[in-house]
């Protein structure tokens, strides 16, 4: 027996999201003497690619190679990892919450017959019953959902667990699915992505913009504080309504919910639906000239002062530190 | 054209999150309730195709009557009539198995709904009800256009887009921008007091995931000030306290 993680991949690299799915199931396996972890990629990977998801947890990784399967065609991507976990005999499912990862783990859901928990924050309970601890009210609380199924799926939040690097390399193993015509009913025409940055979902560090900054033409500071940091830019729903910024950096109740390590706010005054997107933060820093921004109760670290100043000096301070 | 348009009746965006009953209940004391904002953005899209193709609109909830104010509310902005599925919403495949029931008889071409509910965040129950139903699901949607019965949508990805095309019938989760939320107007407001709203009881179906205990995330601590003249001690601290650089 063993628990199967079904890994993402984005251009041949597999999510770093999903290799924290993978050190979850790594721990899960562990507590439950569930065996070991298989993971399941679908698509064009370097055979390297595959065995590193090994440092991650991963005894075996599953490879079907069809290039079909490279965009996250959501119904084939499912009939592709419900045969995995056929091959595996597994009854437990752990994937990355993700955009692909949400859609697919749902079909799976009723196709496998397990009971499926999403925005999971730590291992589950297994002392009496199955309790599983997960993210509701958009971070604003937690509930304990007692799954009652055999099958079970989990799609864990970000950040619910240290990413495991000391890992062997994992055995790969080419797998052979079949789909069929309705598993591609639909069509992919194309994909935009910003290429070379941070993706603002899975960034570690994110610097954040609001009304604050006076204009789309003020980002430059804050891309060049992103970039110095290796972080992602994101952005308050008011500046991506007037488009300053494109709708994929909306941070907030209606868009992006982040969990990095460290958020950035920038002339963001912190409105609560605002807030409802950052508060899985690690720890959040926040500028904004106004002392009474209610963003300050919110934070960390704060400094209360004119950002046209503050960050070009917090730019040439990290810039020595570094 | 039919169309359905399933709606969750949620806390306002702005509402405190407390628990009562030795924290095993939702505290709903003081909280104001509304369409959930995703779904509401998926019911303004939906009129705009209904009022585009001289379809029909069906929205539905599953609930106990106290949802009825939210749904007389999606009538007034343009919904032809509701349904009420009365019970209670246990967890997602619950609730995805009454949507499937009912839309199975209804034979839509189109069922949308919010990517996600506001109060428990799962974002499964379009994907489920299209494994149910046997149709395709998409999810986050942020446009949707009709040619046909060729629809033309744009889903969501992390960093990005992804554009794509499938038939109806289809699912999709929605999201802003695919339209602009629809504010309702007296006529609305009058002529939702007529429109059908028909009570269903559910269909008898056993939880997989059901939440018990709620926790609330321990207090913040207060925010360290540092000041506006000496930014490196902010360089410091995230170095050497909170240990991110």
């Amino acid at each position: 027996m063993s628990i199967l993680v079904y890994i993402e991949q984005t251009e041949g690299k597999v999510k770093k999201t999903s290799l924290e799915a993978v050190s979850f199931a790594n721990a899960l396996a562990a507590k439950t003497g569930e065996g070991d972890v298989v993971a399941v990629a679908l698509g064009t990977l370097e055979e390297s690619e595959l065995s590193g998801v090994g440092a991650a947890g991963a005894a075996k990784v599953l490879h079907v190679t069809d290039a079909r399967l490279n965009e996250g065609v959501i119904q084939a991507h499912a009939s592709a990892v419900a045969q995995a976990f056929q091959k595996v005999g597994a009854k437990t499912l752990v994937l990355a919450k993700s955009s692909l990862g949400d859609a697919v783990a749902a079909r799976l859901s009723i196709r496998l017959g397990a009971g499926l928990v999403s925005n999971v924050v730590e291992l589950p309970n297994t002392s009496s019953g199955y309790l599983v601890k997960r993210s509701i009210f958009t971070g604003k609380a937690f509930a304990e959902t007692s799954v009652s199924t055999e099958n079970k799926i989990l799609a864990v939040k970000k950040n619910a667990i240290d990413l495991k690097t000391d890992g062997s390399p994992a055995m790969v193993e080419t797998f052979e699915v079949s789909l069929d015509s309705s598993d591609f009913a639909s069509k992919i025409i194309s994909t935009e992505r910003a290429t070379g940055e941070v993706l603002l979902p899975e960034a570690d560090i994110v610097v954040s913009g609001g009304r604050g900054m006076k204009g789309p033409e003020n980002w430059g500071m804050l891309e060049e504080l992103a970039k110095t940091l290796g972080a992602a830019t994101g952005c308050s729903k008011p500046v991506s309504d007037i488009g300053w910024r494109p709708h994929h950096e909306h941070v907030g109740q209606t868009g992006i919910k982040v969990a990095p390590s460290l958020y950035i706010a920038i002339g963001i005054s912190g409105a609560i639906q605002h807030l409802a997107g950052v508060n899985s933060s690690k720890n959040i820093v926040v500028i904004n000239k106004d002392p009474e921004a209610p963003f300050f109760k919110a934070a960390d670290y704060g400094i209360v002062g004119d950002a046209f100043e503050i960050v070009p000096k917090l730019i040439e301070a990290i810039k020595a530190e570094l | 054209m039919k169309i359905l348009v399933c709606i969750t009746h949620v806390p306002d965006t702005t509402s405190k999150i407390q628990f009562t009953a030795n924290n095993t209940k939702f505290d709903t004391t003081g909280v104001q309730f509304i369409i959930g904002p995703y779904d509401d953005y998926a019911l303004a899209r939906a009129v705009e195709l209904r009022d585009q193709t001289g379809g029909t609109l069906t929205v539905l909830n599953v609930g106990e009557i106290e949802t009825e104010p939210t749904l007389r509310k999606a009538l007034a902005i343009g919904a032809d009539d509701a349904i009420r599925v009365n019970a209670v919403p246990k967890d997602s495949f619950f609730v995805a198995n009454q949507i499937a029931h009912y839309a199975k008889a209804g034979g839509y071409d189109l069922i949308l709904m919010g990517r996600e509910s506001i109060d428990f965040n799962g974002g499964m129950v379009h994907g489920m009800v299209g494994e149910l139903l046997g149709m395709p699901s998409f999810s986050p949607v942020m446009k949707l256009e009709l040619e046909g019965t060729t629809v033309k949508m744009a889903r969501e990805i992390e960093g990005g887009k992804e554009i794509l095309e499938a038939s109806l019938p289809l699912i999709a989760g929605c999201q802003e921008p695919i339209a602009e939320w629809k504010i309702p107007n007296m006529r609305g407001i009058m002529s939702a007091r007529t429109k059908p709203l028909n009570v269903v009881e559910p269909v008898s179906q056993e939880t997989q995931a059901e939440a018990g205990n709620y926790l609330l995330p321990p207090a913040k601590g207060a925010v360290k000030l540092i000041d506006k003249d000496n930014v490196k001690e902010l360089v410091r601290l995230l170095k050497n306290e909170a240990k991110v650089l």
